[in-house]
């Protein structure tokens, strides 16, 4: 049946001491664990390293954009160095115009130009000499010898030409010019990147992802196997300590508090601690850590990202506390509703048999109602805690841009230092929701584990290694005696004031009373499930004070009402903890109680297994436990009787088979039919946790007393 | 699953288109974000920047960053709004449903799962919305907005995120197909854990006394260590899925630049820039586009929970009902009749018959007791009164009109009835014991008392806590369960029915009780028809009619006296239970 889920952020009482008590007890792991710890931290170290020098390899990329336009000057510097060499022009302007390869007309053109030379300014010049015609200027230029590349004079002319039809204004058409110019000079002045640094940073960087990739799943892996073995202890530790348990202590709590420590607060506390110690710690580092870098970066760019994200997280703490508000109000009306749906599913033939279905939808209304009101609230408040996060780390960004802006135009830091915070800033805000959510889950499992603890703490019954005496089965004669009983389960409230009976061996005691008048106390007090607060029990002679429980219990069967039979085959369930009993033995068993032939016809035989299913009735059950109490053959016998889930017909079967059992033992019997006793040697009659009678079926009927009351009641006619 | 969505509102389609409108605006601002951050990084990089074009990058990239942030929070309040709409409205509509279901409904479900349909599915389902909802519309926006960015834009570039995707899903996959079938084992293993502690619990006494602690502790070692290995095996698994993320992630981006630097290099002066720009919006959309396939891959993890969820909604939403109310809501001129006219009866798919021919009739003031062994049908033939079941042939009247006829509520007016096992609502004592709607008013405080006192209760009742204001747990765990049975007898005696319907309703009670009760019930009740299913045979000794039934026949009919002469059954039933002396003396 479903449970209303547990409140998330629940409190644990004392904190820290909780934690320290899981880490205390966790000791065997405790190297593990600060192995683990240690690699988170250096996980998140290597996080705060990487970003830096993939903006390296960002800036190494941007240089090798730029093409060389310091070696295109020096080229073309080179190539007209003669224009500037008076010796040069003298030598080679006669060449020229004598030469015959010239037409006239370039050699007119040429005289032209040199005559408006010597009045242009520096800037008419280059246009000057850009007019020279082609034929000439080849003459004049030469060749240029350049990072140990020749660039012949052809070269060189036909890249001044390129260059003077670069329109300056269109930045992106002169660029791809250059993918125009002689190979000899291209391969000169392209851009060159600094290639061998980036393969270097790469392999760099790929070591540090691998690093961190191997060191995180080392760390979740020893994590997860510390966790999961420690779960492992505290649920061994729980089932043990159930049966160290005295039976007092089920009586004040109930079985589903401690079933859901076995399993959900167990769960919790492996869960929780898997994931949030790690996570606590690499977040814990990256969060110092950056602080830490970011102040020895810059302080006044530190202050502005640590402002600007902490008014984010202001408003996100009040969000947060507001959300789990609802959602401690929504956990709380699901409970509401989930246990009012329980309730009308499972009285459904009440609700319809008394018209109550208006009355059912009502409330379900009402409580549905309710629950939308919180449910929308916690949904939607929980719902904006990402998109906080990222305006934060927006909102944050922008802040560092504009504050680094200023502070590069005034010549205070770097370009550098800007791009270093815009990683920083988003290293910074983002491990502060895992902590938040670390430190929430370490709450779950300090909360979880107080309540583990408190039940592994719990008292546990006396220690009795001290007690020496035995009494074996083979030397038990079968006499029992309560001498001045007194026993209450509650020290204030004394039921059994003072009861005394000598039973002797092979007797037949029948305990009788109405339902509730306390019927199991008896059993209780013999197998010293509670211990008597005076007087003494005997059994032959020994004080059942001097007997260890164990010992007590080996000289008992006990078979009771609610058949008890668990998830396992035929054979497990009649063998039990006996481990020295042959399939031949079961079968006399079985046979004896009369199920033989019903445990043949089963799938498997004695392999069967029994389980919830209603393929094995109550009935059976029954005989399957006597069948279990045949093979135990102790001698003294605690028996109560079947009820009326029983049909009528195995009824019989049970009893005989229940008469078997009690020959040859000293038996107590609780009786629900009181036919069925009449020739107990004693029958004990019971009244609110009382013996009020007790004696012999003719002397209590002749008595007149309680007990004739009830037997009469069987079969009084109704007057009218 | 997608049936279940039509029983969204006309609203909340309003409210969702608004929600898909506003994801689209948000992921157009989220995209754009990127381009204006580059932009002031590239303002800040050039040395002639003014402050104010940095301050109006800023506040353009801010202006975007608090639109992002306004429309999810309002994408945030209305899908909040419609999947909390929705579940509620499930609900409803769940409860309303099994409110209807007969018990034959009840019983092919079962009432647990019932339960957990109309709370923990409906969850799921509402996880779907609130979480899904938004996913299942911003990834493949975000995807395919995202992959156009950098579509055409860079072979190479385009094949290696393509990979780092393929990587990932492949990575997440494998990870499930090995977790997942685990997952259903580790659930099972823990209710293993549970269960064996519960039989340690529930056979405390017994596993003591048979010293068999050791034995239960090694039983459940077995199934921890089971347990603990499966759990492990699937977080180890699971430990290799973060670092496999991460180094992916951190690849991603590096291996942009690595490869962008090698294309930029190798191309012309005039690709150079527009290669080193792809490479830009690679790096920024290269992630989103990771981001939004894993989100993808995210939706079809939660898509199958949810539609096994919405599965077993609709299995319930879609079940035929086989009870229809009638409409006769008339005044009866007899009184307390009931009729039985050759009635048989058998569960839908089964192939034998419970119930087999059965007639008898049953006069006002009346007490019919109906006795045989377990499975004998007794409890499935009254239970044809109150319309629990239909019969499958012949029929049933009351006051002689055919039970199928009635309007449910008239037909339950007229019956008190009472289960086998006591049911108590967490309310007062008052309120359990005048509950529901007996068609004449709110039942008065006199008449509760009196009922609790006919019902032999009033001595506890006294005691307890607030008295008739005490409150009874759920479940009635705080009374015992004979107390429970008496309250729930008082609860039908509040009711001033025609007819009584004890479902072996005594056979909770010890025997003086039980006696006491039926003396002061006959009392009170002169007029009244009573119809008894008893274990006992002390409880119906003096009815006027007694009916032997044996595997779903009547075997005989008649007083206690007859049947003891005439009947082989009864006969059997009544020495098993008195001895022969006994017998003769009653």
């Amino acid at each position: 049946m479903p449970r209303p889920g547990r409140m998330p952020a629940e409190k644990a009482n004392d904190f820290p001491k909780a934690i320290k008590r899981v880490l205390k007890s966790m000791k065997k792991w405790h190297y593990i664990v600060i192995a683990s710890v240690f690699l988170a931290a250096l996980g998140s170290i290597i996080s705060l390293v990487a970003p830096n020098r993939i903006s390296d390899i960002a800036t190494a990329i941007q240089k090798g954009l730029v093409p060389k336009t310091e070696k295109l000057s020096e080229i073309m510097e080179g190539a007209m160095a003669g224009f500037e060499d008076q010796e040069y022009m003298g030598r080679t302007m006669p060449e020229i115009m004598t030469s015959t390869d010239i037409s006239d007309d370039d050699k007119a053109k040429f005289q032209e130009v040199m005559a408006s030379m010597t009045a242009a300014s520096d800037e008419e010049k280059t246009s000057l000499i850009s007019s020279i015609p082609d034929s000439i200027f080849i003459k004049l230029i030469q060749d240029v010898n350049i990072d140990g590349t020749t660039i012949s004079k052809e070269d060189s002319l036909s890249t001044i030409k390129i260059l003077s039809s670069i329109n300056i204004d269109n930045q992106e058409e002169a660029i791809a010019k250059f993918d125009s110019l002689p190979k000899s000079v291209y391969n000169v002045v392209k851009p060159q990147m600094d290639l061998t640094y980036i393969k270097k940073l790469a392999i760099f960087l790929v070591a540090l992802y691998l690093i961190s990739a191997l060191f995180s799943f080392i760390q979740h892996y020893a994590l997860s196997t510390v966790s999961n073995r420690f779960a492992q202890t505290l649920r061994k530790d729980i089932s043990i300590k159930i049966n160290k348990l005295p039976l007092r202590y089920f009586d004040t709590h109930e079985m589903g508090d401690v079933l859901s420590r076995v399993t959900n607060d167990v769960d919790a506390i492996s869960m929780h601690l898997n994931n949030s110690l790690a996570a606590l710690v690499s977040a814990i580092t990256l969060f110092v850590g950056s602080v830490i870098m970011m102040f020895y970066t810059n302080g006044i760019m530190a202050i502005t990202a640590i402002l600007a994200s902490v008014i984010g997280f202001a408003g996100m703490i009040l969000i947060l506390a507001k959300s789990q508000k609802y959602f401690n109000q929504k956990q709380k009306e699901l409970g509401n509703l989930n246990g009012h749906i329980e309730e009308i599913y499972s009285g459904h033939n009440i609700v319809k048999a008394y018209n109550g279905e208006e009355t059912a939808y009502k409330e379900f209304n009402r409580l549905n109602k309710n629950l939308y009101n919180c449910n929308q609230k916690s949904q939607f408040l929980s719902g904006l805690m990402p998109s906080m996060m990222s305006f934060i780390g927006n909102f944050g960004f922008v802040a560092v841009c504009i504050v680094g802006a200023i502070l590069v135009i005034n010549n205070v830091i770097e370009f550098g230092v800007i791009i270093a915070f815009i990683i920083y800033v988003r290293l910074f805000t983002s491990p502060l929701t895992q902590i938040a959510q670390g430190m929430n889950g370490l709450q779950a499992t300090a909360a979880a584990s107080e309540r583990v603890f408190e039940f592994l703490d719990e008292e546990e019954m006396p220690n009795e290694d001290a007690l020496d005496k035995k009494l074996a089965v083979e030397d038990a004669k079968g006499n029992i005696e309560f001498k001045h009983v007194k026993f209450g389960y509650d020290k204030s409230r004394t039921i059994i004031k003072d009861f005394s009976i000598d039973v002797k061996s092979g007797q037949k005691i029948a305990i009788v009373g109405p339902t509730g008048a306390g019927k199991t106390t008896l059993v209780n007090l013999l197998m010293k499930f509670y211990d008597i607060d005076e007087g003494d029990i005997i059994i032959d002679g020994i004080s059942t004070k001097e007997l260890k429980r164990e010992n007590i219990h080996r000289l008992f069967t006990m078979v009771l009402q609610d058949t008890w039979l668990f998830d396992g085959t035929v054979r497990e369930n009649i063998k039990f903890n006996r481990d020295d009993i042959s399939d031949e033995e079961i079968w006399n068993a079985l046979k004896v109680v009369g199920v033989d032939h019903y445990v043949k016809t089963l799938p498997g035989g004695l392999n069967a297994k029994l389980d919830d299913s209603e393929s094995v009735s109550n009935g059976q059950k029954q005989l399957l436990t006597i069948a279990r109490g045949m093979i135990e053959d102790a001698p003294f016998l605690i028996l109560d009787e079947a009820t009326s889930n029983v049909d009528t017909r195995t009824e019989e079967l049970v009893q005989k088979a229940m008469d078997k059992l009690t020959i040859g033992r000293t038996s107590f019997i609780i009786a629900h039919r009181l036919s069925t006793i009449k020739n107990a040697d004693i029958i004990l009659v019971m009244r609110e946790g009382n013996i009020v009678e007790q004696g012999s079926h003719d002397e209590l009927i002749a008595k007149n007393g309680f007990y004739a009351e009830l037997y009469n009641s069987q079969f009084s006619k109704v007057t009218e | 699953m997608f049936k279940l969505f039509k029983n969204l509102k006309t609203k909340n389609y309003i409210e969702l288109l608004i929600c898909i409108a506003l994801i689209v605006f948000q992921v157009w601002l989220d995209l754009k974000m990127p381009d204006y951050m580059s932009n002031i990084t590239a303002l800040i990089q050039s040395e002639s920047t003014q402050i104010s074009e940095i301050l109006k990058e800023g506040a353009y990239m801010l202006a975007c960053a608090f639109g992002s942030l306004v429309s999810a929070v309002c994408v945030g309040y209305l899908s909040s709004v419609i999947s909390s709409d929705f579940s509620m409205n499930i609900r409803e509509k769940i409860f309303n449903k099994v409110e209807n279901f007969s018990t034959a409904e009840i019983k092919k479900f079962q009432t647990s799962s019932l339960i957990t349909r109309t709370t923990n599915d409906v969850t799921q389902m509402e996880m779907l919305i609130s979480m899904g909802m938004q996913m299942l519309i911003k990834a493949p926006i975000m995807a395919v907005w995202a992959v156009s960015k950098i579509l055409n834009k860079s072979v190479e570039l385009s094949a290696f995120t393509g990979a780092s995707v393929v990587v990932l899903l492949a990575t997440v996959g494998t990870v499930m197909v090995i977790v997942i079938p685990r997952f259903s084992k580790v659930q099972k293993l823990i209710d293993k854990v549970n269960g064996v502690t519960r039989e340690n619990l529930t056979g405390i006494r017994v596993v003591r006394a048979f010293n068999a602690e050791d034995y239960q502790e090694k039983r459940f070692a077995e199934i921890n260590d089971n347990l603990t290995n499966t759990q492990l095996f699937n977080q180890r698994v699971f430990a290799v899925m973060n670092p496999i993320m991460n180094l992916v992630m951190n690849s991603l981006s590096l291996g942009i630049y690595f490869i962008g630097a090698f294309l930029i290099e190798s191309s012309m002066m005039a690709d150079k820039i527009a290669m080193f720009s792809n490479v830009v919006v690679f790096t920024s959309y290269g992630m989103q586009v990771v981001m939004s396939f894993l989100m993808l891959a995210m939706i079809f993890m939660i898509l199958p929970r949810a539609s096994i969820s919405a599965k077993r909604i609709n299995e319930v939403l879609d079940e035929e009902l086989t009870i229809k109310d009638g409409d006769f809501d008339e005044d009866t001129s007899e009184k307390g009749v009931v009729e039985f006219k050759n009635v048989s009866f058998k569960y839908p798919d089964a192939d034998e018959y419970v119930l087999k021919d059965i007639s008898f009739k049953a006069n006002k003031g009346e007490t019919i007791a109906f006795i045989g062994s377990t499975g004998s049908g007794k409890s499935t033939l009254i239970n044809l009164v109150p319309r629990f079941y239909d019969t499958t042939d012949g029929e049933v009247l009351v006051d002689g009109v055919n039970v199928k006829d009635y309007k449910l509520s008239t037909l339950h007016n007229k019956l008190g009835y009472v289960s086998q096992k006591a049911f108590m609502f967490n309310a007062s004592v008052k309120e359990n014991v005048a509950y529901g709607d007996n068609g004449k008013g709110e039942i008065s405080l006199d008449k509760v008392k009196e009922a609790i006192d006919v019902a032999q209760a009033s001595d506890f009742v006294e005691k307890m806590d607030g008295k008739y204001d005490a409150n009874i747990a759920r479940g009635g765990t705080n009374v015992s369960g004979g107390q429970k049975q008496r309250l729930s007898i008082a609860r039908a005696i509040a009711r001033n029915p025609e007819i009584y319907i004890f479902d072996d309703t005594f056979s909770a009670l010890d025997f003086k009780t039980d006696a006491e009760l039926r003396k002061a019930l006959r009392g009170y009740t002169k007029d009244a028809t009573n119809m008894i299913v008893a274990q006992r045979i002390g409880t119906i000794i003096n009815a006027d009619k007694i009916i032997v039934l044996d595997k779903g026949k009547c075997v005989g009919m008649g007083t206690h006296k007859e049947l003891l002469k005439n009947c082989e059954v009864y006969r059997e039933i009544a020495l098993s239970q008195l001895s022969k002396e006994e017998l003769e003396n009653a």
